[in-house]
């Protein structure tokens, strides 16, 4: 068995596309393997700022002999044909074999040594690598994301032997940049390969580099007395920046921190890719964890020094658009909004805050929320897209909004309402409960919808550009976490929008939100066909029906309404039902029984669906079981007697029609 | 940083200067007509489409009037000094060339922590786009480090590397210094020392006011549309050898870019009216490098 070893050594791969292309490598190259009937034990890959590495045990030395069989011309064609399949498969006549009239050629492969087989399928998986974004270099015609230098191939210590664009293999690598001795070095294997990296100071694993940052940068904190503020995404984007990662600690002039918390972290976090520090309590301090890729002579005092002032460049500047920002109140801002363009088609960012502003306070009193409050902070909401700091960084959206909004004297619900009005913007973000922000946020949210559906900007399969799927799901969430009584229809009527299919968009995205937590899909059909629109009674039926389901009543009666629902179906297929209504038959005291049932029955249903006490609305059906199994027993619906036959399908039809004000039970499995 | 060995803000320049000329460049001067970008220089611009190979090396004050503080930042200056080096096609060892300039001018890298992190460069103006990365040194983005991959709208063979050297920032942590108008401009040592300061200040607080505040938008706009007119006139007309009037043409595509850059300074373009305006730069660009490489081909 043999092991292989690949390295492709380039110049600075960016830290976001490293992960990816470590998996496309795995995937390309066991690909690759199968086709080639190569088998392997475990691939391993592995990439870094500077390399991407294969390797893999277990590999056989030679290729299996492999045969395929080619079809040929059919038995009795003319001469010509015959020949030139026989030139093409270099086989004489008689070696070729008849089946069904059809002559084949077998055709054996013996199979090449691996290296061999290796040496074709790299330079196929190099020249056909699928960077998000690549580039030619010099007057090279290789496409790779950055220039690439050198090919280490290793097939059991002895070089896999290719050329790609003019790079020849070898069993060369070297180590870092600046620690290394800036010449390269000669490997044996996988083993012999990471150590010699590891002692020219190169992390060959990401999760490695990442455990080593974690660890120095949390140290670094404790010795003096603070805490590393954790940002995984942030991790993992160093991680990819250096070979050697080595955390320092920085400091800022605790001035800064009278800017907004969230400006100090974004500046270094965007600008900088400094991690943050905080102090016992949680407070931001003035120190950050910049992550070198050097183990410095001096121990990083220059590194440090200079990074501080690199960040105190970046925070002067903060504070100019803070400063410069608060110059103007935020109202002053709305005309600039003229000149944003929201979308081509739907006008200015100031004509979609005209509508916010004219929805958010119609949706105020449904959510406890003031109107005029909900108006003047919808008017406010979008101001801050045109101020410096949101220009320079577009993740504070609404943030500084608050800020500003605070800074002017604005009242406190209404800047938080600006705030936070962006809420949710993911599934793992909290809801707004304020009243003016729901109001804001809804508003917001329908908007966007709306306006979208109403140019047939429709989501469609994997297409969803302007995120209409996680607006509705916002509103959703917002509607249900703070049980709010809304119909979606009633937003819907209170815009200046048709909103066409609107009701649906939102019926399929609520959905898929009851499914992923753990409804039964059928259940939510089955409430969702009774077209409602109110979401939170929506969810409170399908509770409810869940667990009346799980009884033994509901288990009965939803077998009966199934007895039913099929004689009746068997006897429309013969014709139109009779279209009589029901009354106290005379004949078996089942079918009486029956009849008195539903009498009873129905108000108490109605009743309870009218105070949406849903539980009480199911066991008041569960009343009927009994009447209905006993119809079932001492009763043949299908009687001779055609008044009999109509009465007692009239019957039917009328469980039918009364379990079906409470969901349809057609739907529901089982 | 040792102050008394650091280089001053022209030591700098001129060990640049010679750096690069033992490297084959030629040392051109400055372009004589505004520029947002040490890139627009037609040695730059121009000189990457075609197949010809060229190395060049030169320095380029660049004009962003959005970026005026009336002299009064620290860090932000309307006007800057780039070091733009071009070398087509781009060596194999181009990432080492720069490293031993940045020894040259003393930054040592086994004490600094330089790093090259993803920046795809592009000028939407000149229709350019590279790969490449911003060079970080300790933090600060001393450099802009790409290789073309498209200029003018069209594809580029053989690749050229391009070096864009942040000068006042390279000087600032060359020579320690917080203040960009502090730092040494010539030798401190010398009969008549210069900081930045009592050279470029003044500049700084005058053209922030014109730029910022005084500039006349309705004659820019005018002025604007007097080059969209020219630019196609003179790519239509042609020299004693036939040739069409490019190098003309293309400095005015310049300066509808730099009138650009002046409205905006100005607050006088829209956003939803920006896109525009950088389309219709972009389209006179593609026009100029698409004669250019006619003519370049038609030479080779």
């Amino acid at each position: 068995m043999a092991e292989l070893l690949l390295e492709l050594f380039s110049e600075e791969i960016p830290a976001r596309m490293q992960n990816g292309a470590a998996r496309d490598l795995e995937r390309l190259a066991a690909d690759h393997f199968k086709r080639a009937d190569l088998t392997h034990d475990r691939i391993a890959t592995f990439a870094g700022p500077r390399r991407l590495t294969l390797a893999v045990d277990g590999l056989p030395i030679r290729q299996p002999n492999r045969s395929e069989e080619r079809k040929g011309p059919r038995v009795g064609a003319p001469e010509a044909a015959l020949a030139g399949f026989l030139r093409s498969t270099g086989l004489a006549r008689e070696a070729l074999i008849e089946r069904d009239g059809v002559l084949f050629a077998r055709i054996d492969r013996p199979g090449r040594s691996s290296a061999e087989v290796i040496a074709g399928i790299v330079p196929d998986i190099v020249t056909g690598f699928p960077w998000p974004k690549s580039m030619t270099s010099g007057a090279g015609s290789l496409r790779w994301v950055r220039p690439l230098h050198r090919i280490l191939c290793l097939l059991d210590s002895k070089v896999v032997d290719f050329e790609i664009d003019g790079i020849r293999s070898g069993d060369l690598t070297e180590g870092h940049r600046f620690m290394g001795t800036g010449r390269p070095f000669a490997v044996s294997g996988f083993e012999d390969y990471r150590a010699g990296l590891e002692r020219h100071f190169v992390v060959l694993d990401v999760a490695e580099r990442r455990r080593r940052i974690l660890d120095d940068a949390r140290a670094a904190c404790a010795r003096r007395g603070l805490v590393l503020v954790e940002d995984e995404g942030l991790l993992d984007e160093v991680a990819g920046m250096a070979e050697w990662p080595t955390p320092l600690m920085g400091d800022m002039d605790p001035a800064f921190l009278a800017l907004p918390p969230e400006v100090v972290r974004t500046t270094m976090r965007t600008h900088q890719r400094y991690l943050a520090v905080a102090d016992g309590e949680g407070r931001l301090a003035p120190h950050f964890i910049a992550v070198a890729n050097i183990e410095a002579a001096d121990g990083g005092a220059l590194i440090a020094a200079g990074n501080g002032r690199v960040l105190a460049a970046r925070l002067a500047d903060a504070q100019f658009f803070w400063t410069e920002d608060l110059r103007r109140p935020l109202e002053s801002r709305l005309t600039t909004l003229k000149g944003v363009t929201f979308h081509a088609r739907l006008g200015s960012m100031f004509e979609r805050v005209g509508r916010i502003e004219a929805l958010a306070p119609t949706i105020a009193p449904s959510v406890g929320a003031d109107p005029d409050k909900a108006a003047v902070a919808a008017r406010l909401a979008k101001a801050d897209l045109v101020t410096a700091m949101v220009g320079e960084f577009p993740e504070l959206q609404g943030i500084m909004g608050g800020y500003y909004a605070r800074a002017e004297g604005v009242e406190p619900a209404v800047a938080d309402a600006i705030r936070d009005h962006y809420r949710p913007q993911g599934p793992s973000e909290a809801v707004p409960t304020a009243p003016v922000t729901i109001a804001v946020a809804l508003a917001d949210k329908m908007d966007t919808i709306l306006a979208f559906f109403s140019i047939g900007e429709i989501p469609t399969g994997s297409r969803d550009p302007f995120a209409l799927r996680r607006a509705a799901l916002g509103v959703i969430r917002i509607v249900l976490d703070n049980g709010l009584r809304l119909p979606i229809g009633d937003m819907i009527a209170a815009s200046e929008f048709a909103g066409t299919d609107v009701v649906a968009f939102f019926a399929d995205r609520l959905k898929v939100l009851l499914r992923e937590r753990g409804a039964r899909h059928d259940l939510v059909d089955a409430v969702f066909a009774l077209g409602d629109d109110d979401l939170a009674r929506v969810v409170a039926r399908i509770e409810a029906l869940t667990v009346f389901l799980a009884s033994d009543d509901g288990a009965n009666l939803l077998a009966a309404y199934k007895r039913a629902g099929n004689i009746l179906n068997a006897e429309a297929r013969k014709g139109a039902l009779p279209e009589a209504v029901a009354h106290r038959s005379d004949g078996p005291g089942e079918e009486a029984a029956l009849f008195d049932a539903l009498r009873t029955c129905r108000p108490h249903v109605q009743s309870a669906l009218a105070s949406e006490d849903f539980a009480a609305g199911l066991s008041a059906l569960a009343r009927l079981r009994a009447p209905i199994d006993a119809f079932f027993e001492g009763v043949l619906v299908n009687s001779p007697v055609a008044a009999e036959r109509a009465n007692r399908l009239a019957l039917l039809m009328e469980v039918r029609e009364v379990m079906g004000q409470v969901a349809d039970f057609s739907l529901v499995s089982g | 940083m040792a102050a008394s060995k650091a280089l001053s803000f022209q030591d700098i320049i001129l060990t640049l200067h010679a750096f690069w000329s033992a490297r084959g460049c030629v040392i051109l001067q400055p372009y004589d007509v505004e520029v947002g970008a040490g890139t627009l220089h037609p040695a730059t611009v121009l000189r990457a489409l075609g197949p010809k190979s060229w190395r060049a090396a030169y320095v380029q004050p660049s004009r962003r009037p959005s970026d005026g503080r009336h002299g009064e930042n620290p860090n932000r200056l309307r006007q800057f000094h780039q070091y733009q080096v071009i070398l087509k096609p781009n060596p194999d060892d181009m990432q080492a060339l720069y490293l031993a300039s940045l020894e040259a001018i003393g930054i040592d890298p086994r004490l600094h922590d330089i790093r090259f992190v993803e920046d795809d460069w592009e000028n939407p103006t000149v229709g350019a786009w590279g790969l490449g990365w911003e060079v970080w040194c300790d933090g600060m983005e001393v450099s802009q480090y790409t290789y073309f991959q498209q200029v003018g709208g069209l594809d580029v063979s053989p690749v050229s590397g391009e070096l864009t050297y942040g000068l006042e920032r390279l000087a600032l942590y060359v020579q320690g210094v917080d203040n960009v108008f502090d730092l040494a401009f010539n030798d401190p040592q010398s009969p008549d020392f210069k900081t930045y300061g009592d050279v470029f200040l003044e500049n700084e607080r005058q053209f922030s006011a014109f730029e910022q505040e005084q500039a006349d938008t309705d004659m820019l706009i005018r002025q604007f549309h007097d080059m969209e007119t020219l630019v196609p006139k003179l790519l239509a007309s042609v020299g004693r050898r036939g040739q069409p009037l490019v190098l003309p043409a293309f400095d005015h595509v310049l300066k509808a870019s730099h009138l650009f850059n002046l409205l905006d300074a100005r607050g006088a373009i829209a956003v939803a009216e920006r896109q525009s305006y950088i389309g219709r730069i972009r389209e006179l660009c593609r026009e100029c490098a698409l004669a250019w490489v006619k003519l370049e081909e038609a030479d080779a």
